[in-house]
């Protein structure tokens, strides 16, 4: 059982990032589940999203998990929220960041010998999707670092995915991915 | 002529869209709604399903749920197709209209996306809505998952509208849990689904002019009873049957197999532990985990109809074990939770009598953790060596602050 962690802002598009992982994973054949904390979260208030993914049927409904992969889609939340909660010795931080990974830790001192990567995905969904939805190129970061599916792979299954959605959209997505993906370190 | 819709073999769907996807397939003449959150996603997908062509039937946008279930009773007294969803606080508004829709035998499907009730106020899951509803002579399906709130809605049609039942029948599932959460779900694509449920069998419409019928008459003390009594007289001897029935012809259709009373490792079970709703997956995961682990032979047992009670097929599953939790998502408020009073009025009429214990917990949306599972394993465990109880008989597990139990 695989078991991820996201921390967002509401609208920030960690739910829609995670049923979309789960929407690729399924795909494969595997069981997958993509969930979030709501409460009356409004635009902006801090939220989680959390997925699992396993080769059986997942019975597991808790919403207590000790995450492998945390995901961090606001660069202020690696302040503010409690990203090492639950942590095992294992669990790999992919965080949202213009710093580097040494300027990152030096300024949250809690990531100090944590597994960590860095990319910003604010600044890749900018450029490529012209407005700050880090979802899709988080995507591409967790690809790179957990060799889930090979980059060609993954955004085919995310082309199908967001099939619905004008071309223009798509393809600033997959540039998203790909940028995410080789600039994840 | 609506459009049909492509859909994938595997789907990944929350629990919402499972539910409307259903209410798309049946094909429903008219859905009045008003939309409350847990169930908001399933009213709004729906709209969305029409207004893109996939849906012929009215949507009638109302003022409230008392106006939804009104709009339901109406057209389904009319002679149509009749479905809705709601949660919590809209259930509550409906609660007057649901009696109505049951008395008049009208077979209307509502998804009810478990919610707890305020005050405090809470948008998060748990089965005090559900619990509301079951005096009401509504049928009662409860579905763990989003495949099973899909399976269930769909069949919710079928077994409500059948001419020797007609009665209306709530789909639940859990709030956030379930409605929120995106997992695989395998369709049936959208002639199957519909074959299934087959066309609307209408029974005295009021549209049918040459044949004036009335519906909702005044009664009194002169025929109240009997009406009253012969609706429970079919949920009580009809209904089981036909659920049987719909559960066969569905698992024949998709091999997925349903039982009015699921059990699961309780062959040669010691401990059980009966619930509803999420909880049940979890809980079962847990027992296979207490099986390898502590050596407890622990199994799940959890009814997949709430109403009508199944008292037969509940003392059957509960035939062999020695210690039995109940455990209820709804705050009792000065009672026994209402699954620890069923299933105890049922196993007191049984040849056998396990300890039986109640847990409160998950009220509000409260987790209901593997920790929480493997405590009340190891309760039981003690209680069926003790062939007594060992500890209170109510407690609440998951709450802060000290402990809380009673007798």
């Amino acid at each position: 059982m695989l078991e991820i962690r996201w921390h967002s802002r509401a609208g920030q598009g960690a739910v829609t990032g995670a049923k979309g992982l789960g929407d690729v994973v399924a795909r494969t054949g595997k069981y997958v589940q993509a969930f979030a904390f709501y409460g009356s979260a409004k635009r902006g208030a801090a939220m989680t999203a959390y997925n699992r993914i396993d080769d059986e049927v997942i019975l597991n409904h808790q919403k207590f998990m000790h995450p492998d992969y945390v995901l961090v889609i606001d660069p202020g939340l690696t302040y503010t929220a409690d990203i090492t909660a639950y942590e095992k010795e294992e669990t790999k931080y992919i965080i949202t960041t213009h710093l580097s990974k040494e300027e990152l830790i030096e300024s949250q001192p809690k990531l100090k010998g944590r597994d960590v990567y860095v990319v910003d995905c604010i600044q890749i969904s900018l450029d490529t999707i012209g407005r700050a939805i880090p979802n899709t190129p988080m995507l591409g970061a967790l690809m790179k670092v957990s060799g889930m599916f090979e980059l060609d792979y993954f955004q085919k299954a995310m082309e199908s995915v967001l099939s619905k959605f004008p071309q223009k959209i798509i393809d600033a997505n997959m540039a998203a991915i790909e940028r995410a993906y080789n600039s994840v370190k | 002529m609506a459009e049909k819709m492509e859909l994938n073999e595997v789907e990944v769907w929350d629990g919402n869209m499972a539910a409307s996807q259903a209410m798309r397939q049946a094909q429903i003449d008219v859905v009045a709604a008003y939309p409350i959150t847990p169930s908001t996603p399933v009213v709004q997908n729906y709209g969305s399903f029409l207004a893109n062509g996939y849906v012929d039937g009215e949507f009638v946008m109302v003022e409230s749920e008392h106006a939804a279930m009104s709009g339901c009773v109406g057209a389904a007294a009319a002679g149509g197709r009749v479905a809705t969803a709601t949660s919590s606080q809209g259930f509550a508004l409906m609660a007057e209209v649901l009696y109505q829709a049951s008395g008049m035998r009208l077979p209307i499907v509502l998804v009810v996306v478990n919610r707890a009730l305020a005050a405090p106020l809470n948008v998060n899951g748990d089965h005090s809505d559900m619990y509301l509803g079951r005096d009401s002579g509504w049928i009662q399906l409860d579905g763990f998952n989003p495949q099973e709130a899909y399976d269930l809605t769909l069949m919710a049609f079928k077994i409500g509208e059948d001419p020797e039942i007609r009665l209306p029948v709530m789909s639940h599932q859990d709030g956030f849990i379930t409605s929120h959460t995106a997992e695989n779900v395998r369709p049936l694509n959208d002639d199957e689904a519909y074959e299934f449920i087959g066309e609307y069998p209408m029974v005295n419409p009021m549209l049918d002019l040459s044949k004036p019928v009335t519906y909702g008459v005044q009664t009194e003390e002169d025929w109240h009873f009997e009406h009253k009594a012969r609706q429970h007289h079919d949920l009580m001897t009809k209904v089981f049957g036909k659920v049987e029935e719909v559960f066969d012809a569905f698992e024949k259709k998709t091999g997925r197999k349903y039982n009015i009373v699921e059990k699961y490792m309780m062959d040669d079970a010691d401990v059980a532990i009966i619930a509803l709703g999420s909880t049940v997956e979890t809980t079962i995961m847990v027992a296979e985990k207490m099986r390898k682990e502590q050596g407890i032979k622990a199994g799940v047992v959890a009814p997949r109809l709430f109403r009508p009670w199944p008292h037969e097929k509940i003392v059957e599953a509960l035939s062999g074990v020695k210690a039995v939790a109940c455990l209820d998502r709804s705050s009792p408020n000065g009672a026994f939770g209402a699954l620890y009073n069923e299933v105890i009025g049922s196993v007191y009429q049984s040849d056998n009598h396990p300890v039986v214990t109640n847990y409160i917990y998950g009220l509000g949306g409260r987790d209901f953790t593997v920790e929480q599972a493997e405590e009340i394993y190891k309760e039981l465990a003690a209680n069926a060596e003790a062939g007594k109880p060992t500890t209170p008989l109510q407690q609440f597990v998951g709450l802060r602050g000290p402990k809380l139990s009673f007798y």
